[in-house]
C-alpha cells in the first residue's frame, strides 16, 4: 500500500495506525510563522471504532491502509459467518461476527448493504439507511390509539427491538431507521 | 445551464468596508507616531533561507539566468532601507507563503512589518500592545517569557532540560505521544510542545506575549549578551492566534551570514534546496544597520479577531480557493 504525504490528509483518507485501519475524520495543519508545522488529526479506527487525535511533522508520511467499501447484497447466516454476494460477480464473502457486530439485528435477505474491507477482508458491515421487519412480538394496543403515546416495545424477526406506536400489532412488517433505531412507518403487505 | 455563485467574493461588503477602516486606523497609528510608510519590492533576486518557509518563485524574461522570489516578508529590503536612512518605517503589504491552506491561513496575506530605530525587544512589545489595544480594545495581557511558559504549563525548563527529560514531560499527553517518542530534535520537541500544548492553553479573551526565545530559534534576532541561551525574539498570540513576531535586530554581519549558512546546512541535512544568500542584506549590515527592533504582524488576522471571523477566507475579498 502507497504512503501519504500529510500534505495529502483529508478527511476520509484511510491511514495505517497502530496497527490498524483508520479514517481520518478531521485534519488541521498548525503552521507557526516561524518554525515547524504540525498536523493535527482527528482519526476514527476501523475495527475497534475509537477516535483518537494524533500529531504529525508536516511533510512526514504515513502507511496507507487498502481500506475499500463494497456494496454486496445479504444471503443469509451459517451460524458462525454472514454470508453477502456481488449480485453482478456472484461472487461472495462472509463477514464474522466481529466485522458484523450488533449490525447483524438489520440483516435482511437481499438487502443491499456496504462492506468494509480492509486488505480484502470485511471488517465492517452498514446496513441500508432504512429496513422493513417483521413484529414477532409486541403487547396488543388499544384499538383507534394513534402515533405519538409513547408507544411499546416490539420485537422484530431479527431480534431487533423497537419501540412502535400502539396500534401496530404482532405480524405487520414495519419500518425502521436502522442509524437511529427507530419505527419509522407501517408497511403495507 | 445552472448559474454558479463561485465568482462572489469570499468577503461581504461590510466587511470589506471594515477592512478599508482598519487599514486606515493603522496607517494613521504609523503617521502620528512618525514612521514612514514604504513598499519594498514583492517581487526579489533573494528568496527566504529559513528551513521552514518556501518561498514562491518565478521566472522573467528580461534575466533569463535567474529566479525571482515572491517575498515571504519585507524583512531584508527593510533592512537595506534602515540601514541606508537609519529612519523608523512600516510597510502593509502582500506576502506569499507556499504552505497550507486553513482557517487562519491563505498563500497570499497582507502583512504589517515595522522597524523601529533604537528601540529594545521590550519597547517594541509596548508598542506592539499598544496598537493591539486601540484595534481590539482593552484585553488582559500575559507577557512572560519562552521559559516561564514552558514552567507554568508544563513544569519544565526548555532551556536546561535533556531531551529524554523533554520526552519524558511531553508523553503525558496521548495526542502527541505517538511523535514525541520518534522524534529526537530538541527544537522540533519544543516547537511541538509550543504549539500544540501550551498555545492552546492561552487565555483566548488575553493577549499574550512570549518572549526570549531559546537562541537555537533566534532566527534574525539579536542574542541576549547577559544570556546567550536565550535570543531577543518575541511572539504575540490573541484569541487562539499566533498574531505577530518581532526581535530585536540583529546587526552583525558576520553573525547575519554565519544564520545564513547555518539556515542551508538545515535545509541540506532535510533535503531541501539551498537558497543563495542575500549578500546586499549582510553588505547593508557590515555598512552598519542601526540598532533596532522590527516586528511582522498578520493583518487579516489581526482583523479577523477585531470581527470575530473565525476563517481568514470571510477575511478576504477573494481567498485561494476562489482567486
Amino acid at each position: 500500500m502507497a504512503n501519504y504525504s500529510t500534505n495529502e490528509f483529508k478527511a476520509g483518507l484511510k491511514i495505517m495506525q497502530d496497527g490498524e485501519p483508520c479514517n481520518i475524520v478531521d485534519n488541521e495543519v498548525v503552521k507557526p510563522g516561524k518554525g515547524q508545522a504540525f498536523n493535527r488529526v482527528k482519526i476514527r479506527k476501523l475495527i475497534s471504532g475509537k477516535v483518537v487525535e494524533k500529531t504529525f511533522k508536516s511533510g512526514d508520511s504515513v502507511e496507507g491502509a487498502d481500506v475499500i467499501d463494497v456494496e454486496l447484497s445479504y444471503l443469509y447466516n451459517d451460524g458462525e459467518f454472514w454470508h453477502f454476494m456481488n449480485n453482478e460477480t456472484f461472487e461472495q464473502l462472509a463477514a464474522d461476527a466481529k466485522a458484523v457486530g450488533d449490525m447483524t439485528k438489520w440483516l435482511v435477505e437481499q438487502d443491499t448493504c456496504t462492506l468494509t474491507l480492509w486488505n480484502g477482508n470485511p471488517i465492517a458491515v452498514t446496513p441500508p439507511n432504512f429496513v422493513e421487519l417483521e413484529i414477532t412480538e409486541t403487547d396488543p394496543g388499544l384499538k383507534g390509539d394513534t402515533a405519538g403515546t409513547g408507544g411499546k416495545p416490539a420485537t422484530l424477526s431479527t431480534g431487533a427491538v423497537v419501540r412502535v406506536p400502539l396500534f401496530v400489532q404482532t405480524g405487520e412488517v414495519v419500518k425502521v431507521d436502522t442509524r437511529s433505531g427507530e419505527y419509522v412507518s407501517r408497511v403495507q403487505k | 445551464m445552472q448559474l454558479s455563485d463561485d465568482w462572489r467574493p469570499s468577503a461581504t461588503l461590510d466587511v470589506l468596508k471594515q477592512r478599508a477602516a482598519l487599514l486606515q486606523k493603522i496607517r494613521q497609528f504609523f503617521a502620528k507616531h512618525d514612521v514612514l510608510e514604504v513598499d519594498t519590492p514583492i517581487l526579489s533576486r533573494f528568496g527566504v533561507s529559513d528551513l521552514h518557509l518556501e518561498n514562491l518563485s518565478c521566472q522573467l524574461s528580461n534575466f533569463p539566468q535567474r529566479d525571482f522570489h515572491l517575498q515571504t516578508s519585507p524583512e531584508y529590503a527593510m533592512k537595506r532601507l534602515l540601514a541606508a536612512h537609519g529612519q523608523s518605517i512600516y510597510q502593509l503589504g502582500k506576502v506569499f507563503r507556499d504552505d497550507a491552506v486553513g482557517r487562519h491561513h491563505n498563500p497570499e496575506f497582507t502583512l504589517l512589518e515595522w522597524y523601529r530605530i533604537n528601540f529594545s525587544m521590550d519597547q517594541l512589545i509596548t508598542e506592539v500592545l499598544e496598537l493591539l489595544v486601540l484595534v481590539l480594545g482593552e484585553r488582559p495581557v500575559m507577557r512572560l517569557s519562552y521559559q516561564q511558559v514552558f514552567e507554568q504549563y508544563l513544569q519544565i525548563n526548555p532551556l536546561q532540560a535533556s531531551i529524554i527529560e523533554l520526552q519524558k514531560c511531553l508523553s503525558r499527553y496521548p495526542h502527541i505521544s505517538d511523535l514525541v517518542a520518534r522524534e529526537s530534535d530538541r527544537d522540533t520537541l519544543l516547537q511541538l510542545a509550543m504549539s500544540i500544548v501550551i498555545e492552546p492553553l492561552f487565555d483566548k479573551k488575553a493577549i499574550t506575549v512570549v518572549h526570549s526565545f531559546p537562541a537555537s530559534q533566534a532566527a534574525l534576532a539579536e542574542l541576549n549578551e547577559s544570556d546567550v541561551r536565550v535570543a531577543y525574539r518575541f511572539e504575540v498570540y490573541a484569541g487562539g492566534i499566533e498574531l505577530a513576531n518581532g526581535y530585536q535586530e540583529l546587526t552583525d554581519a558576520k553573525q547575519q551570514q554565519a544564520r545564513f549558512d547555518q539556515d542551508n546546512r538545515l535545509r541540506s541535512q532535510h533535503n531541501k534546496p539551498q537558497k543563495p544568500v542575500d549578500f546586499r542584506l549582510v553588505q547593508a549590515l557590515e555598512s552598519g544597520l542601526p540598532r533596532c527592533a522590527g516586528v511582522a504582524l498578520g493583518f487579516d488576522r489581526l482583523f479577523m479577531l477585531a470581527e470575530n471571523l473565525d476563517d481568514i477566507r470571510q477575511a478576504l475579498p477573494f481567498s485561494i480557493t476562489c482567486a
